[in-house]
């Protein structure tokens, strides 16, 4: 049976992952390579690494790290942040990524989906939409650069869009819930997930068991992103994957 | 030395980082004359159907062909293990190795296509690259497009009905998932092949 898929995300800037703790048996706290690989040892089914760099200097570094982490790691790779153009995505791919995310960029330029899927196929082509509820209503917005910009395009319609394009999975992140750990959003993700063939991974609001088995269930996601480690140690990752496991949730547990 | 097939199709990075992890002898190449002296070939797969209409035109069909006769271990990984078929309806146009007979079809539309992630397999006892690996194990798929169930079939997977997760047959072996994204059991399949 088909798994549902808990996808933990590393933040980093200039070659290291911030907002981290410390974490036991690691020598490098904010070590990607390393963070990364202990992740995937604590059961996420896929890792994301999240370039939040500011700056151009600091971006510099995206390539090394990517390359250093794809070599520790044997499970799924995405990577995102700051991808604007054909030759970043092949920038990031020639280092070792598997997917990548794109986000302000492919709104900028619907065209630069099809370009990439064209060269490294849908799968490789993860369209992230950051999604605000218009005026608290059962409608969604979809919002660029890092939330600050709202587009006036419904989120639900821009995925559809990016299918359409060539994206192979949605990574759908729910702005009003980002954070807060209280649950994600099942309406907005529910509403992508029905209307879409692809995939959509959900993404804002994660916080006890209880929120992946809802979004899961009535927010019919097929993968949930377990945002950054500031809020999610490792052990809690492994216990996440065996509750689940134990409240019917189809996981890949033992893994 | 093993040849990792380069079509100019997709990213071949990944499989030859798993093949670097395990220490084999491995390249990637895009000759022919290095695919024909090869002790064993992988052909990987990421993208289209047709994009294996390149190795029509490179010559790389039938250097594979002639060393897969003279019995070297060939692995076709996702579209390269579909490619083993006789075709696909992904590219009704393109011809496959007709290694295995039969086509290759889409996902029905009661799931999603394409399927991705980790999914559990059935696998039959006895499978020399699936040493190891044991009925329910989950690995990483991500296609749009599946190989039917034969009798060379070693392990199967349900998505939509079910269909072929790998295959062996004496020296030709395939897996629809990708082992170099399967954590420590996709290891375990290639150091198996790699040990063939």
């Amino acid at each position: 049976m088909l798994t549902k898929r808990i996808i933990a995300c590393l933040d980093v800037t200039a070659g290291r992952v911030v907002k981290g703790v410390q974490f036991e048996q690691l020598r490098d706290a904010g070590d990607p390579a390393e963070l990364a690989a202990a992740h995937s040892r604590a059961g996420a089914d896929e890792v994301v690494l999240l370039d939040i760099s500011a700056t151009h200097e600091k971006r510099a570094t995206l390539a090394d790290t990517v390359r250093r982490t794809a070599g520790q790691l044997f499970i799924p790779f995405t990577v995102g942040g700051g991808i604007g153009s054909l030759d970043d995505a092949i920038a990031v791919f020639e280092a070792g990524a598997d997917k990548i995310s794109i986000n302000s960029a492919a709104l900028a330029d619907p065209s630069l989906i099809t370009r990439i899927a064209e060269r490294y196929g849908s799968q490789a082509v993860i369209v992230a939409i950051d999604a605000k509820r218009i005026n608290g209503g059962a409608r969604f917005e979809a919002y660029v650069n890092g939330g600050r910009k709202a587009t006036g395009r419904d989120a639900v319609a821009w995925a559809l869009e990016a299918e359409q394009r060539g994206a192979g999975e949605i990574l759908l992140t729910s702005m009003d819930r980002d954070g807060t750990g209280a649950g994600f959003d099942c309406e907005l993700t529910r509403a992508c997930s029905e209307a879409l063939h692809i995939p959509v991974i959900a993404s804002g609001g994660g916080g006890d068991t209880q929120t992946f088995v809802d979004v899961f269930q009535r927010g019919r996601a097929d993968a949930a992103l377990a945002a950054s480690i500031f809020h999610f140690g490792l052990h809690r990752l492994a216990d996440l994957k065996r509750e689940l496991h134990g409240a019917g949730i189809p996981v890949r547990w033992p893994c | 030395m093993i040849a990792v097939v380069d079509y100019r199709a997709g990213n071949l990075t990944s499989v030859k980082k798993a093949l670097d992890h395990l220490c084999a002898d491995a390249i990637v190449t895009g000759d022919p004359e290095v695919v024909a002296h090869a002790d064993k070939i992988i052909l990987p797969g990421v993208g289209h159907f047709s994009a294996t209409a390149i190795l029509e035109e490179t010559g790389l069909r039938s250097a594979i062909l002639r060393r897969v006769a003279e019995r070297v271990p060939f692995l076709g990984v996702c579209v390269g293990m579909q490619w083993m078929f006789e075709s696909s309806a992904e590219a009704p146009g393109t011809q496959g190795l007709g290694l295995f007979s039969g086509a290759c079809g889409r996902f029905p539309e009661s799931v999603k296509s394409p399927h991705v992630g980790w999914n559990s397999l059935t696998c039959d006892p006895g499978s020399r690259l699936l040493r190891g690996i044991p009925s329910g194990s989950f690995v990483y798929f991500t296609h749009s497009y599946s190989a039917p169930v034969v009798k060379a079939t070693t392990a199967r997977c349900e998505y939509g009905g079910e269909f072929s997760a790998a295959i062996e047959q004496d020296n030709l072996f395939g897996v629809q998932f990708h082992p170099e994204k399967s954590g420590d059991l996709g290891l375990q399949l290639l150091e198996n092949f790699c040990g063939l």
